[in-house]
């Protein structure tokens, strides 16, 4: 993972390594500097019991140029290493995205949103987050090996306490990282719990508002909360207990270095100045010591999230697409051959690798729908139509059969090509954070002209030019601002811009009132002379739009023929299209008799 | 009781909480956690104590150098290994010390967050709901999530090494003052001009992150696009677009977290510069002190020590008040959030409405949207117990609004609404949700099997009760044809289900509730013909004995109402009666209907 940082980043990194090796170099460089200056002017200076101006000039000089050079170092190892770590960020950012606008539907179908979304967000900056203090680790190493090779020079024995308590304080970093990790994993894994917990709960307001069960949820909170808190807990104990030892060690080599200095003083081997030197090499090395400690406490999460991010950068399985065109040459035909598609059901979430069932939902469907032909689909709730006009657009892949437009078999069509031709109206629209024109055309080169008659058309332009800037009012997240039957005219007005040669209408008109239902078919029908409609609706008017009904039930096609066939014919269907007017006289019979016996 | 003036609407924003200062954000904070401040006392003391070692060392030093190697007759074993024993004493107590203080400064921390946590959450849930709607989800999320955790990050490492350090740099002064005053003068002259310039950057710092995190928000609601927009996104193929959107809200936010960072390196490295060229102005005067005699180069020697102990907290607080000032405007957002009153608030002594069937009137109710025309004018409306009225009209004349109004997610701008003869502002929330309930037409489902989500309407029902509810809503057939039945998994906002499935749950919900009052707000609108006439009969038997609402664009709910009730543009009721009554009076109904009637019929 970090190669692969560096790697993408090169530039940056290494300025902020060469920062880190300056940073490195001076700061040893300091104790060196000093205990120069104190034996080339400080101790003559005392001697001879007046400082020449020479001297101060030599002690300050020396001093300001080594700091100025280490504060350099600190700005390049800093900035750069913030910058390439943003840059990786902004960039795995950008890549994980991609795979989430490159992977089919069923991907999403399987993965929460809650988790997508902190994978793009939260694991991706902790996986960098290791890229800011990473030059500094490398500095330390540097600074570590400078102090090194400093007390060789000064002193052999002096370097044996150098070389006992370096290595000592990394194996104690190493200890520490070790037992920081599993714990760092879990309240990782449990700040994802928590995220998941308000993220549904909020998207649940509402419902949670008019039920009055706040209490219910904020007790369900409160479980992930305080699990979450435990576990935070632990991490603190686990760092109390290595923290203070880490930071011990080179105080004790600094008293070690007392110790062994006096006894080589009194040997005659060392003069004081070199032994206060390297006690104050020690000190000052204490505190970047502890920043690797924080590197490493640092790296099981960078690992944990880049585990994370690399499960969706390597998530396979994306739609194959061919090379073919779709003809652009009026209504497309359109037909499935013994189409079926089931969805994975899991029957233990929670577990990653859950066991799952499958649950047929499109079941040997075969269809042909001719140019211009307009063919309603009508069946129960949950009997597998919305699905169908999935299998239509190539939103999914059917698990066996194929789906043909033109005779081609859409899974030989170009990418983007389905949509060129097609369009869906789906049963939940989305809209994005954008503005009503941004919303219908979607980015495609459209006049306001043009834009207007779709909205005529998908009865919106009034209500549109009532918004506050028209069509640059923004409509907020998915949406917000408008109603629900503002938001399915707005999708409506999306589909019919593209004047599209097969449209695909998933009850599409179920939050608008009849009158305007009415409406918005009488001007389709008239626009849409050139095109395919397929329709799912339970309104008779909109079925009675259509040359031919297919009835499906439970996934199947049960029959398919013309609506007063079906009608005479299909009991499922008569009973599913009947059902107001039989209700109806139902009522008026019963208020007859009430009336007759009153 | 007196008719109550309207409540102020400029409320119905989210209070950024960007008007705090810093210290008033970390009172408000510290009075919203309570756990952070006990125990503290004790914390502080054992920082205090934990700092000893560190400064005992200089001043070892310093014996060594002076008694101990420079001593008269040559470097003196005996009187070091003395001083080294007192110091690793000092160590001792050091690390003991810093155990206790960093385990104290967790337990306090996290349970007072989580405490903040709880309530920041608990608050989004008592917001009012027009009040929730101003914000993203996202945003709203992260401020009981990431926003809480910079606050944790900050006051556990960064509050621990404040608290040592203001110790640190405390002993240091009074240490310097003891070798040198002179000298102490020296270092104290070097840093006051720091301190000032690190004020002024701190407001830039500050301000530079609280511009990230904003970032951070329009990032995340980039995202999300791209995952809950799939469908539609594959459907137009506008990965590019979308792409590109998403690009330009990272980019920002990289070029927001670069500047920020920027800001952040010339504040310490201004910390870094003042110390290093502090050390330098100590020697020279040191030099020129020792030349005179007035103190020795083992005083020096640890006087440079001392320093480094003063400067090396310095720089640190720098960091850490860097840091400090990201938690603090995360921790700006979470009270911003808390201290944003709940306008739809239950009522202190709320009166508690006996169970039976509910008697509702509107009285010259308004009510117009934040900045907005008014959605409804002027309703007056008497619904007597145990009656079904349907209200129609056309899309976007204030149904919905009229809905929300009586369930209380929303109040009135003028007028009121009473339920037994009580205004609903009165009425306490665990009465009036118990008694009215709301079936809105996109039922949330969580991410739960099938029997949890009915269950969701009343807790305490056993799984007979939701069998019972499920049989009879007689929808029996539809349930035994799920994969698992009653315990299969809806998956995340119940996308395994199409949306009249996730319809038939949240209706399912609401009849286990067993309010006195329901409101059906558009509740079938995706359930096919069928189903909704069984479901209405199911309802019809319901309902009867109780008071319902229904809202609904097919006429079949309105014709088998008691009453009609149409509302027409500008919210205003223009007609009002049985449906036999109404559908032959020529009106804004008959034609409704007449709509209705064409589309059910064969040409």
């Amino acid at each position: 993972m970090i190669r692969r940082g560096i790697a993408a980043q090169p530039r940056w990194f290494a300025v902020a390594v060469l920062g880190a090796t300056v940073y490195g170099v001076m700061t040893g460089l300091t104790a060196w500097a000093i205990g120069w200056v104190v034996q080339e002017a400080v101790t003559p200076a005392i001697e001879a019991g007046h400082a020449t101006s020479g001297q101060l000039w030599l002690v300050g000089g020396v001093l300001s140029a080594v700091v100025l050079v280490n504060v350099v170092g600190v700005v390049g190892r800093r900035l750069a290493g913030g910058i390439a770590m943003y840059n990786l960020g902004a960039h795995y950012r950008r890549e994980v995205t991609r795979q989430y606008l490159r992977l089919p539907l069923s991907w999403h179908h399987r993965h929460p949103s809650g988790q997508l979304l902190s994978n793009a967000n939260a694991d991706v900056e902790a996986t960098w987050n290791i890229f800011a203090p990473l030059p500094m680790a490398i500095g330390v190493l540097v600074m570590l090996a400078f102090g090194i090779v400093q007390m060789l020079v000064v002193d052999p024995f002096l370097a044996v306490v150098g070389l006992t308590v370096f290595p000592l304080l990394f194996a104690a970093n190493v200890a520490f990282q070790r037992a920081m990790s599993p714990r760092m994993t879990q309240a990782q894994q449990l700040r994802a719990d928590v995220s998941q917990v308000a993220h549904e709960s909020f998207e649940a307001a509402l419902i949670v508002k008019s039920l009055g069960r706040e209490d219910h949820e904020t007790e369900r909170f409160r479980a992930v909360t305080d699990e979450l808190r435990d576990a935070n807990i632990e991490v603190g104990r686990t760092r109390g207990r290595f923290d203070p030892a880490i930071e011990a060690i080179p105080t004790l080599g600094t008293l070690a270095v007392l110790l062994v200095g006096t006894h080589r003083v009194g040997s005659g081997s060392l003069s004081a100045a070199e032994v206060a030197q390297i006690a104050y090499l020690f000190s000052i090395t204490a505190f970047p010591v502890r920043a690797l400690g924080w590197v490493l406490a640092k790296l099981p999460r960078s690992v944990v999230g880049w585990d994370r991010v690399s499960a969706v950068l390597e998530a396979r399985g994306a739609m194959d697409h061919g090379d073919r065109d779709l003809p652009r040459s009026g209504a497309s035909t359109v037909a499935t051959e013994s189409v079926s598609y089931a969805y994975e059901i899991e029957t233990d979430p929670g577990e990653p690798e859950g066991s799952a069932t499958l649950h047929p939902a499109v079941v040997d469907v075969t269809l042909e729908v001719p140019a211009g032909a307009t063919v309603a689909v009508v069946g129960p709730t949950g009997s597998g139509k919305s699905t169908l006009t999935n299998l239509l657009m190539r939103l999914v892949d059917p698990d066996t059969g194929v789906v043909l437009v033109d005779g081609i078999d859409l899974r030989e069509v170009r990418r983007g090509g389905v949509s060129e031709v097609a369009a869906l109206v789906p049963q939940q629209t989305f809209l994005f954070d954008d503005t009503v024109r941004g919303n219908v055309t979607l980015g495609s080169a459209h006049d306001d002209a043009a834009l207007w008659r779709a909205l005529e058309v998908a009865h919106a332009a009034d209500f549109v030019r009532r918004l506050g800037a028209g069509l640059d009012t923004r409509v907020g997240e998915r949406g917000a601002s408008l109603s629900g039957g503002q938001r399915q005219r707005v999708a409506l007005a999306r589909a019919i811009i593209r004047d599209p040669q097969l449209l695909i209408l998933d009850d599409a008109t179920s939050a608008v009132d009849p009158s305007v239902e009415q409406g918005i078919l009488d001007r389709l029908r008239r626009a849409s002379a050139g095109t395919t409609v397929v329709v799912v609706a339970y309104r008779m008017a909109t079925v009675l739009l259509a040359d031919e009904v297919f009835y499906v039930e439970g996934g199947r096609v049960v029959d398919r023929g013309t609506h007063a066939a079906l009608l005479g014919r299909c009991p499922g269907y008569e009973q599913l299209m009947t059902a107001y007017a039989r209700e109806a006289a139902e009522r008026a019979a019963i208020t007859a008799t009430e009336e007759a016996a009153r | 009781m007196s008719l109550r003036s309207a409540p102020p609407v400029e409320h119905h924003g989210i209070a950024s909480g960007r008007d705090l200062s810093t210290w008033g954000t970390l009172r408000r904070g510290i009075e919203l956690s309570p756990e952070l401040r006990r125990g503290f006392g004790v914390t502080v003391l054992l920082a205090g104590l934990s700092t000893l070692g560190r400064v005992l060392v200089p001043f070892v030093v310093q014996r060594v150098t002076d008694e101990g190697i420079l001593a008269a007759g040559g470097p003196h074993e005996d009187v070091v290994a003395r001083y080294v024993a007192l110091a690793l004493a000092g160590v001792v107590v050091t690390a003991l010390s810093a155990y206790l203080v960093n385990v104290r400064l967790f337990r306090s921390s996290e349970t007072g967050l989580a405490t903040l946590r709880l309530k920041a959450f608990r608050h989004i849930h008592d917001l009012a709901m027009l009040t929730q709607s101003t914000e993203r989800r996202g945003s709203l999320v992260s401020r009981v999530t990431s926003d809480v955790d910079t606050i944790s990050m900050f006051v556990q490492f960064g509050g621990l090494m404040l608290m040592v350090n203001v110790a640190q740099i405390t002993l240091a002064t009074v240490l310097m003052l003891v070798y040198s005053p002179v000298l102490a003068l020296v270092v104290w002259a070097c840093f006051v001009p720091l301190f000032f310039i690190i004020r002024l950057l701190q407001g830039v710092v500050g301000r530079a992150y609280t511009t990230v995190r904003e970032r951070v928000g329009d990032l995340l609601a980039a995202i999300s696009e791209a995952v809950v927009g799939a469908q539609a996104i594959r459907a137009y193929a506008v990965e590019d677009r979308t792409a590109q959107r998403i690009d330009a809200a990272i980019e920002n936010h990289r070029v927001a977290a670069i500047g920020a960072q920027a800001r952040a390196v010339l504040a310490f490295t201004s910390g870094q510069l003042v110390s290093g060229l502090t050390t330098a102005v100590v020697l020279v005067v040191g030099t020129v002190l020792a030349a005179r005699g007035s103190l020795t180069l083992g005083e020096l020697l640890a006087f440079l020590f001392l320093v480094n102990l003063f400067t090396m907290p310095v720089q640190q607080a720098t960091e850490i008040l860097n840091e400090m000032q990201n938690a603090v405007a995360g921790w700006r957002r979470v009270i911003g959030i808390i201290d944003t009153p709940a306008d739809v608030a239950d009522p202190a002594d709320g009166v508690v409405l006996p169970r039976g069937p509910i008697t509702v009137r509107f009285e010259a109710v308004g009510f117009a949207y934040p900045g907005g025309e008014p959605v409804l004018h002027d309703i007056d409306l008497a619904i007597a117990p145990r009656r079904r009225v349907a209200v129609v009209g056309e899309t976007g004349t204030g149904k919905s609004t009229l809905a929300k109004l009586l369930t209380r997610l929303m109040d009135p701008t003028t007028g009121r609404v009473l339920v037994d003869g009580t205004d609903l502002r009165d009425v306490a929330f665990s009465s009036l949700r118990q008694r009215v309930v709301l079936v809105p037409q996109e039922g949330f489902l969580f991410d739960a099997t099938l029997l949890e989500n009915i269950r969701f309407g009343r807790p305490a029902a056993s799984d007979d009760d939701v069998r019972l509810t499920i049989t009879e809503l007689g929808l029996d057939g539809w349930v035994s044809g799920l994969p698992l039945g009653l315990a299969t998994h809806v998956g995340q906002r119940g996308e395994s289900l199409s949306a009249g499935e996730r319809q038939l749950v949240a209706l399912a919900r609401a009849y286990l509730a067993d309010p006195d009052l329901l409101v059906l707000d558009e509740a079938t609108s995706a359930v096919d013909p069928g189903t909704e006439v069984r479901l209405q009969r199911a309802l019809d038997s319901l309902t009867r004995g109780r008071t319902s609402i229904a809202i609904a664009h097919r006429l079949s709910t309105a014709e088998a109402a008691d009453e009609v009730v149409v509302v027409v543009d500008a919210g205003r009721i223009v007609e009002r009666g049985p449906h036999a009554e109404l559908v032959g009076r020529g009106g804004v109904y008959t034609g409704l209907h007449d709509s209705w009637v064409a589309q059910q019929q064969s040409l």
